[in-house]
């Protein structure tokens, strides 16, 4: 084992809360489209009603969506590429347990990236309330 | 690489033999199993967790027995094997029973022996808590299927829909399964508990979060998502069972209620209940495909993300159950959408484990056909639940006997098949031997070939039309061949059921012993020795692999030998480490409780409630609640939190660790933290359930109708949070050692909280709100009555601490309790402030 080639790792401590930032954001974007189609043909228009507002308002929770899951899965990758080594990040190093999270993370975010824009997909289809 | 400095090695030299024999003996008696009828009193994970999956098992033969009378029932059209009401009442138990009594408790009681194995700990931070479940759940369970044998069990289907469960459904059967199973709910989430701070706190030195199993991976995502997905479920059947008792109408239209709301609450749990089940079972596919192609398994990452991403997205599927109710387009879609994505990483696993296999080298096995004939079937299943994800093809196929094929191959192979796998890989750890090779062999074909028998027709049963759930069919409609072949396959997987049982519950005395590690397996669950002893692990190691059976030179020789951690009992007492989440560094020598009796009298006052409560005798039950919760106390303040002779301990390689650790450093604070979390789920389902009435219906509140006001609940949220605050200097002056100010600050607490208690009811008590008349009153005095049990709850929690700090068990520096109860209090003030917000300023939003 060398001791002095890579960087110092930029954090002492880490949590696993980062690691599920990119799923978190999935699923808030997931809950808030549901609930503003669903309050919105509930309570503001009849059935055949128009969509067209909410298909906006999810269009732009979908791009602050994405924007924070490319912002946690970038950090994400920053970490996975942190130092010189590769995969599988199986070390018992605190570089590697850096890693191996930050490969988690990136992961997740393409997950969850994929996820939102499945949920996004919905409002090209429907325009009315039915 | 880089970066560190060296883990500590094992001790260079090896102990004098007189001296491990010393230590053996010493941990032996430590560990030792009581004798006699006391043996029942254990509490060691080995056996409290072998008790629970062989009460499983046994729920797992009775549920079969049930599909086999149903099987035999719609052998032949017109058949009248079964009446009409019976037959309602097998497939409601049938599908309950598996769900609640076998899929769950197996997945936690599986993990309860092998979790601490895994992680090198001699025991689970709570064994008492797992013996709780244990006897929890055999009291449940067995009330719950006894109801079968006097014609009173349930008969709504395991999804129990109001009104069939309400209004048309007199007799007691609905609230047995509301009541029971809330009940059994609540054990499986004390295990969920046990199982989240295990994987966290409880692992070997060394063992960092890039290095851990990946069964406890999916553990920890499974028992996380339990704390979120069942606490929905155990409001609506609060909400329901209220209804049925008190006529509250919740779910009555009649009185302003709506029966898709118990469909939401439902399904919030029950879409994640599947994969709850799925991803513990799948996981000990994770652990067997490495060992029999003797290679890691590839993807450690991928499969990581797998186990995440699908705790994760499972939440986003319930309404794909809800397809034809009605809800607009738009929503179906979101949904739909959801249920496409959570294929992904459902298949990113299965092709990390093809991948494996594929690099490494297959060693013909048991376990091994058992893994690769669930995947095959998990695979079917899983593209028959991308099919039924479209809205469009689930008009069609919903409710017939297609949904049962797919589930039955989603759950047969994501989970049944996946857990036999585990018992002929694992059972050498119970009991020294091994399974036979050759009956497994037999009972896998009679399995699989039983299994596509009976489940394959049902594809094309439920195409044709065949509603699920009817307990006949007229001739001539296309059904009769095909309802034929699956009842023949049924009983031919009855049979392969039979054959794995017997080969279970064999005598095995004449067999001889299983060598140690027999499948040359890599992990840290194989070190015991066979037959194993009840010490778990001889030493605990330094682990510094994925694979240390593999990777670590002389490993197994330096655990035995006892040059790792904590070799020794010394004060005979059971001790296990406790480490960091992240890199698990040492952190404390925890004492673990030993046998007890207390778990089983808890279990069986707690549960006298639930079932006193099931027959409406209201005040039998709440006695027999208050005696539990003196039992509990009484269990808390003998059993926990006790102050050690010295505050710190030697246990090897030069480590020192402090014996007692408070506030968030305390394995006891993070239980009350996850276990607020599942509470706190619950009350938001609850204001979930009060804006789902707002958002669907125009009359909520109903015009004209007086609300709680705002002065009451104000008050209300004004003492609690005063209460909270009392609570938090409480906690300040204690560890400053003023006993005094403490004294007057917990004191105030409780006064405090009992008034605010009072004043949170008083608002819809003053206001003359009749919560029978409307579901508007209803949510209301439910939301204050919720917030005012959890105040009685602090004062409970308080009050403790006042006990313990007077008799001397708590001080400045022991200090567990306080913190435990200021953690409370946090989610007290929170609930109370919520409560507030909906109840009195909500109306005024209006």
């Amino acid at each position: 084992m060398k001791t002095s080639a890579a960087p110092r790792l930029p954090e002492r401590h880490e949590s696993l809360w980062r690691l599920i930032v990119s799923p978190t954001v999935w699923a808030v974007h997931f809950m808030l489209s549901y609930i503003t189609a669903a309050v919105w043909c509930a309570k503001y228009v009849p059935r055949s009603g128009t969509l067209e507002p909410v298909r906006w308002l999810i269009a732009g929770y979908t791009l602050v969506a994405l924007g924070a899951i490319a912002w946690n899965g970038w950090d994400g990758y920053r970490r996975h590429r942190h130092g010189a080594s590769e995969l599988p990040h199986d070390a018992d190093t605190p570089g590697d347990r850096h890693r191996f999270l930050g490969f988690a993370t990136f992961l997740l975010a393409l997950l969850s990236a994929v996820a939102v824009a499945f949920a996004a997909l919905a409002v090209l289809y429907f325009h009315d309330c039915r | 690489m880089n970066d560190q400095p060296r883990d500590p090695e094992p001790l260079a030299a090896e102990p004098p033999l007189a001296l491990q024999r010393a230590q053996e003996a010493r941990l032996r008696a430590a560990w030792t199993l009581p004798k006699g009828w006391r043996y029942w009193s254990a509490v060691n994970n080995t056996e409290v967790g072998v008790w629970y999956t062989a009460t499983a098992f046994l729920f797992f033969a009775f549920g079969g027995v049930l599909a086999l009378l149903m099987r035999i029932q719609l052998a032949v059209p017109g058949n009248e094997f079964l009446s009409a009401d019976t037959y309602n009442q097998v497939f409601t138990v049938h599908g309950s029973v598996m769900m609640f009594l076998f899929a769950i408790p197996v997945f936690e009681s599986i993990a309860v022996i092998f979790l601490p194995q895994m992680l090198g700990a001699r025991d689970l931070p709570f064994p008492r808590l797992s013996a709780f479940g244990y006897w929890c759940f055999l009291l449940g369970g067995i009330f719950l299927s006894g109801s079968l044998f006097f014609g009173a069990a349930p008969k709504g289907g395991w999804f129990m829909y109001p009104p069939l469960t309400s209004a048309y459904q007199p007799g007691i059967g609905a609230d047995m399964w509301l009541l029971g199973f809330s009940f059994i709910e609540i054990a499986a989430i004390a295990a969920a508990v046990e199982l989240i701070v295990g994987t966290l706190k409880c692992r070997p030195p060394g063992m960092r979060i890039n290095l851990i199993p990946l069964y406890c991976w999916y553990v920890l995502v499974a028992a996380a998502m339990v704390l979120f997905a069942f606490p929905p479920l155990i409001a609506g059947s609060m909400l329901l069972e209220v209804e049925r008792a008190f006529h509250w109408p919740f779910f009555d239209p009649k009185g302003g209620g709506d029966p898709v709301l118990w469909q939401h609450l439902f399904w919030l749990f029950g879409h994640p209940e599947v994969y709850i089940i799925f991803l513990p079972s799948i996981a000990i596919i994770a652990m067997v495909v490495p060992t029999f192609v003797r290679r890691p398994i590839v993807g450690y990452g991928w499969v990581v993300l797998a186990a995440v991403g699908t705790g994760f997205i499972s939440f986003g599927l319930w309404v794909h159950h809800m397809f034809t109710t009605g809800l607009p387009g738009i929503s179906l879609a979101l949904f739909s959408a959801a249920s496409e994505a959570v294929a992904i990483p459902t298949g990113v696993q299965i092709f990390c484990f093809i991948a494996t296999i594929a690099a490494g080298k297959l060693v013909r096995s048991v376990p091994m056909l058992y893994a690769c004939g669930g995947l095959a079937i998990f695979v079917l299943g899983g593209l028959t639940g991308v099919m039924v994800a479209l809205a469009s093809f689930d008009f069609q196929a919903h409710d017939t006997y297609f949904i049962v094929a797919h589930l039955h191959y989603v759950l047969v192979g994501g989970a049944v098949f996946p857990i036999i796998a585990g018992c002929y890989y694992f059972f050498p750890l119970l009991s020294g031997k091994k399974l036979s090779d050759r009956l497994g062999k037999i009972a896998f074909w009679l399995l699989f070939a039983g299994f596509n028998l009976t489940f394959l027709p049902m594809h094309f049963t439920g195409l044709r039309g065949m509603p699920r759930r009817v307990f006949t069919y007229p001739e001539g409609l296309g059904f009769d061949t095909l309802n034929l072949v699956s009842s023949i396959g049924a009983f031919l997987l009855g049979s392969g059921v039979a054959v794995v049982a017997w080969d279970l519950i064999r005598p095995k005395t004449r067999q001889p012993l299983s060598a140690r590690n027999p499948w040359n397996a890599g992990t840290l669950e194989w070190l015991p020795s066979m037959p194993p002893e009840n010490w778990g692990v001889r030493s605990i190691p330094e682990v510094d692999s994925r694979y240390p059976l593999w990777e670590q030179p002389n490993f197994v020789r330096d655990v035995d030998q006892g040059r790792f951690y904590l070799p020794d009992a010394e004060e005979g007492l059971r001790e296990t480490l406790v480490t960091t989440a992240i890199d698990a560094k040492p952190v404390q020598c925890l004492r673990l409780p030993g046998p007890s009796f207390v778990p089983f009298w808890a279990a069986f006052t707690i549960g006298g409630f639930f079932i006193l409560g099931t027959f409406h005798w209201w005040w039998p039950a709440l006695a027999s609640l208050v005696v539990g919760i003196g039992v509990v106390c009484y269990w808390l303040w003998t059993a926990t939190a006790k102050r050690p002779e010295k505050p710190e301990k030697h246990v090897g390689l030069g480590l020192t660790l402090p014996l007692y650790q408070s506030g968030s450093a305390s394995v006891g604070w993070w239980a009350v933290l996850i276990t607020m979390l599942a509470v706190f789920t619950a009350f938001v389902s609850l204001v979930f359930a009060y804006f789902f009435y707002w958002t669907i219906h125009d009359d909520f509140p109903p015009r004209g109708a007086k609300g709680p006001g705002v002065l009451w609940p104000c008050v209300a949220g004004a003492l609690l949070a005063a209460a909270w605050a009392a609570t938090m200097l409480a906690r300040r002056w204690n560890r400053a050692d003023r006993a005094g100010a403490f004294y007057v600050a917990a004191t105030a607490s409780v006064g405090l909280a009992l008034a605010g208690a009072a004043a949170m009811l008083a608002g819809p008590w003053l206001t003359g709100m009749d919560p029978t008349r409307h579901v508007y009153p209803a949510i209301v005095w439910l939301l204050a009555i919720w917030t005012a049990l959890h105040a009685v709850t602090g004062v409970l929690f308080n009050g403790y601490c006042l006990a313990r700090r007077l008799a001397g068990r708590m001080d400045a520096r022991h200090d567990i309790e306080i913190h435990n109860a200021a953690l409370f209090w946090h989610f007290v003030a929170a609930t109370a402030l919520v409560t507030v917000a909906v109840i009195a300023g909500f109306p005024l939003a209006k």
